[in-house]
């Protein structure tokens, strides 16, 4: 916090924003003549501002600033090459010395590293493996507790609510401590003559960790879906000649696509944007975009927030992006949605 | 067919619960080793309950969720009243605004409410991860809060103000008695939340003042210690608790 | 802006009464569309007024800019010789009946009677009295301990009147209260309101779209359609003489036909001229005709003003309700002979009985 300057205008944004909503409240008031009811939500509504959309609009404001606040664009192309900025850094006289005795921007470490994009792609990759999985294993359970002759089917299904809510920080520390060197998995395999396996820091014990903890949004909203389904379309459809087979490819499945949408939806996001099962699971050695966020701000040695500020202004357009589609897919919002 | 179905469903729950269980039954062991079972005890608890940062990070996460509870279902709820009053323009935006903080991922809410601590110049610790907390917890009260007042007869408030109510006594006295069901259940989701988050405060507080979970994550960074596994597992038993009461809550207001 | 007053067509007894609330050019608009256009209207001390018409013709909103729960756009509502335009509800001298009487869930009866008397903080003894009286008086003695959802619709709705009535308004505001109930026992609730309205001497202000409650309960009458007040006027009085072809459609059936007004006392429709009382429309001038089917009295195929087919009978209880055909236009006469279907019979109407109206503008069209 000791290199970044409020700019001076700043103070004065806050300062007469606060004086004009007080005003606008007074004046709203006093056109209505009188207190009325609208007026409870004025708290929050300020609340929101200064908590909600000022955050929004201070992540644009960094992502097109230097540190000393100038406007630049030189965050995003930061995002194509990392090494961008440390290569504006450098004096050009001396960058000129250097290459002429012969070294490269290779030997320099300036030349271009698309770690950022390599990172977002693997990211997405991971999420992308992760929603399949997770589709798969998912819809048989949400179809299996959805059925009518299922009687404990709704009950079952708290089991997979309360995951949903719960710290997935714990979870992930709970899988962890299962995939550890002398954990109980481990244990197990040399029990059975296997021998201990190095299950942690891996790419695959991330994945897992990610379906680990995913796995309930994708159960939940398609169960959602099936269980509001009336049963006897699928009756009908019997009644009309389908087998078994054709009726859940014909009627079930096109009808509970809300539900799959809306889950794939709700598990992408988080898998896109984790962090701590990858440090956890992946042991630094697996690194999600997540990760590169996090370590833009809150890394011990050089902190860089308008570069973070830029890679998270990407991921809210992505997650913008996917809701937008989201909507046009269940439009109703049948499949339960977010929340 | 059936008992396939079954196998199956029992493996998918299997693995949604047995890294929580065999968490837990670790924590009993009286042996440091994961590998090997030494006995049944209570030590890990006990120096849990002796180590004074985590005393102290389990009384800055009860404090905050607390805190962030009362002012979030006093804000809350006073919002949806009013949200519930407006025409429809205007509650769509804010219905929309109050979206935010829920659909967006709790990284980008953490790092943008970082930035503007930032930017404000706000040195982070307590207070400022108790506004954030304040922050996210509040939709989910006006979510709560909302269903009751749409089943609200619309004139009864209008009716109290007509038999000489100001618009405080009519609040007081008239709505808050009929929402307090989901006024209730509104104030147990945001302390259950609260207690739950991680994300937010890892990015809202400086290392000084941590709470259990950035305490349990930074530790966890170096390797689980049985304390941990102790602590994890206490905050396991209380979550399931806390989001069985309120899911029982909310089904019941369903019906 | 056509017609900003509204002339009262006839006096009552009511004309000796004192004016009691006075609306001067209420407009009100939600999101750009107009509820109400400029609505003139006064009410008198204990007089029963009832405003009437289909639903979005701006009677609730009327209701509920006197009540305090709007405020209008522009114009003024004056209490008593005071502008109360902008009090809030808490501090008029006014109360209102809701139209799903909107009782308090949480208290029950007793307290739900006594909520405005407490507010007011009047002592135990004289709101337990008040409460006692003000359940007698609505029949519901007994009931103080019951809760509000343990009771009937008929029931809370004498609840909420008893509730509003023991703060002594000087106005009663009522938003279609008998909306929500039965046939039978609204039937019943019209008379005992009107009679307690007649008890008490306090004014009434009703709103509803039910023709014939309004016809049954007021002294006073106000039609409105599309936030504008088209004619105010006793129950007869606008039954007998409706303004134009709206009214007449809206209050009770009658038969429209356009015709022209050939000079004062004469007009002819169905290429018939028929003699008739009204005056001051000038000459050849385009109307319209008012026949109420109650009033066309069938006679011998040849001594009636015109000819016709009967072409279908509907036994409605007490008449017969009949179409007939005759001068280009289907009749609906009603009447407690029945002549069988395709029977050719003859038509006549007594001058008394044709009411002559000014055609309609098309901006009062639906």
């Amino acid at each position: 916090m000791t290199d970044f300057q409020v700019p001076s205008w700043g103070y004065w944004v806050m300062g007469v924003g606060f004086i004009v909503f007080i005003a606008l409240l007074v004046a709203y008031i006093h056109k209505n003549r009188g207190f009325k009811r609208p007026f409870f939500a004025s708290p929050y509504v300020l609340w929101l501002i200064v908590f909600t959309v000022l955050p929004c609009l201070l992540v644009c404001y960094f992502s097109f600033t230097d540190p000393a606040g100038n406007f630049t664009l030189d965050n995003f192309k930061n995002f194509w090459d990392s090494n961008y900025n440390a290569r504006k850094a450098i004096d050009p006289a001396e960058l000129d010395t250097y290459l002429s005795m012969g070294l490269t921007l290779n030997d320099l470490g300036l030349a271009r590293n698309s770690i950022n994009i390599d990172t977002l792609v693997f990211s997405l990759w991971m999420a992308f493996l992760c929603t399949v999985i997770c589709l798969l294993l998912g819809y048989p359970a949400a179809h299996i507790m959805a059925d009518r002759d299922f009687k404990l089917g709704p009950t079952l299904v708290i089991l997979f609510i309360v995951p949903m809510w719960m710290n997935f920080l714990l979870r992930t520390i709970a899988m962890m401590s299962l995939l550890e060197d002398n954990g109980l998995i481990n244990t197990i395999l040399e029990w059975v003559g296997i021998g201990r396996q190095k299950l942690l820091n891996n790419t695959a014990a991330v994945q897992v960790g990610m379906i680990y903890n995913f796995l309930p949004f994708m159960v939940f909203p398609i169960y959602n879906v099936l269980n509001k389904m009336d049963y006897k379309l699928s009756e009908a459809a019997m009644d009309l000649g389908c087998d078994k087979w054709h009726t859940f490819y014909k009627v079930t499945l096109p009808l509970s696509v809300p539900g799959i949408v809306s889950g794939i939806t709700m598990v992408f996001m988080p898998a896109v944007t984790t962090f701590y099962i990858s440090r956890l699971l992946g042991g630094g050695k697996v690194q999600l975009f997540g990760d590169l966020i996090e370590a833009k701000f809150l890394s011990t040695s050089v902190t860089e927030w308008n570069v973070g500020s830029a890679l998270s202004l990407l991921m809210m357009i992505l997650i913008l992006a996917s809701l937008g589609l989201l909507r046009k897919a269940d439009p109703k919002g049948e499949g339960g949605g977010i929340v | 067919m059936k008992a396939l179905k079954r196998i199956y469903l029992g493996l998918i729950l299997a693995f949604l619960y047995i890294p929580i269980l065999v968490l837990i039954i670790q924590s009993f062991n009286a042996g440091e080793s994961r590998a090997k079972w030494e006995g049944f005890s209570f030590v890990w608890y006990g120096k849990l309950f002796n180590d004074p940062n985590i005393m102290h990070s389990l009384w800055i996460t009860l404090s905050i969720a607390v805190l962030a509870a009362l002012f979030s279902t006093i804000l809350g709820t006073l919002a949806a009243i009013g949200i519930h009053a407006m025409r429809k323009r205007p509650q769509s935006l804010m219905l929309t605004l109050n979206n935010i903080p829920m659909t967006m991922p709790d990284i980008v809410t953490g790092i943008s409410l970082m930035l503007l601590f930032i930017f404000t110049r706000v040195e982070r610790g307590y207070v400022t991860m108790l506004l954030a907390h304040i922050t996210f917890d509040t939709p989910y009260v006006i979510l709560s809060v909302m269903p009751k007042l749409k089943q609200m007869n619309k004139n009864t408030y209008e009716a109290a103000l007509d038999l000489g109510a100001t618009p405080m006594y009519a609040l007081l006295h008239v709505i808050l008695p009929e929402v307090m069901p989901g006024v209730i259940t509104g104030a147990m989701l945001a302390f259950t939340l609260s207690l739950d988050d991680f994300t937010i405060s890892y990015f809202t507080t400086s290392p000084l003042v941590q709470n259990l979970s950035t305490l349990i994550y930074s530790q966890a960074r170096k390797g689980i210690k049985p304390t941990m596994n102790a602590l994890s597992a206490l905050m396991f038993v209380v979550l399931l608790v806390l989001l069985l009461l309120v899911n029982k809550r909310t089904d019941e207001e369903k019906s | 802006m056509p017609e900003i007053n509204v002339p009262r067509l006839e006096f009552t007894s009511m004309e000796e009464q004192p004016r009691l609330i006075t609306l001067k050019g209420i407009t009100k608009a939600y999101d750009g569309v107009t509820v109400l256009d400029h609505i003139n209207l006064y009410i008198r001390k204990k007089e029963f007024v009832t405003l009437l018409g289909p639903s979005g013709c701006g009677k609730t909103t009327t209701l509920r800019i006197i009540g305090g729960f709007e405020n209008p756009d522009e114009g003024s509502v004056i209490f008593d010789g005071q502008d109360i335009t902008g009090v809030p509800p808490y501090k008029r001298r006014v109360n209102t009946v809701f139209q799903k009487y909107a009782l308090f869930p949480h208290l029950n009866v007793a307290d739900n009677i006594a909520f405005g008397l407490k507010l007011k903080k009047t002592p135990r003894d004289e709101i337990r009295q008040k409460v006692d009286r003000m359940l007698d008086l609505v029949n519901m003695s007994g009931y103080g301990k019951r809760s509000v959802e343990s009771l009937s619709g008929g029931q809370q709705q004498r609840i909420a009147i008893a509730r509003s009535l023991v703060n002594e308004p000087e106005v009663l505001l009522l938003d279609e209260p008998l909306g929500a109930l039965d046939l039978k026992l609204r039937k019943e609730m019209q008379l005992e309101l009107k009679s307690m309205q007649q008890r008490l001497g306090i004014t009434f202000l009703y709103v509803t779209h039910d023709q014939e409650e309004a016809l049954t309960m007021s002294d006073t009458i106000v039609v409105m359609q599309g936030g504008r007040i088209l004619q105010i006027g006793t129950p007869k009085g606008i039954y007998d003489e409706p303004k134009n072809a709206f009214v007449a459609n809206f209050i009770g059936e009658s038969n429209i036909i356009p015709g022209t007004m050939i000079r004062d006392e004469l007009v002819e429709f169905c290429g018939t001229k028929f003699a008739c009382v009204d005056e001051g429309f000038g000459e050849n001038t385009p109307v319209d005709v008012v026949i109420r089917p109650e009033d066309i009295v069938l006679v011998g195929e040849d001594v009636g003003h015109l000819t016709g087919v009967v072409r279908s009978v509907l036994f409605k209880g007490v008449h017969y309700e009949m179409m007939i055909e005759a001068g280009g236009i289907l009749w609906k006469v009603h009447s407690t002979a029945m002549e069988p279907e395709g029977s050719r019979v003859g038509l006549s109407v007594v001058p008394f009985n044709i009411h002559i109206m000014h055609k309609m503008e098309e901006g009062e069209k639906k």
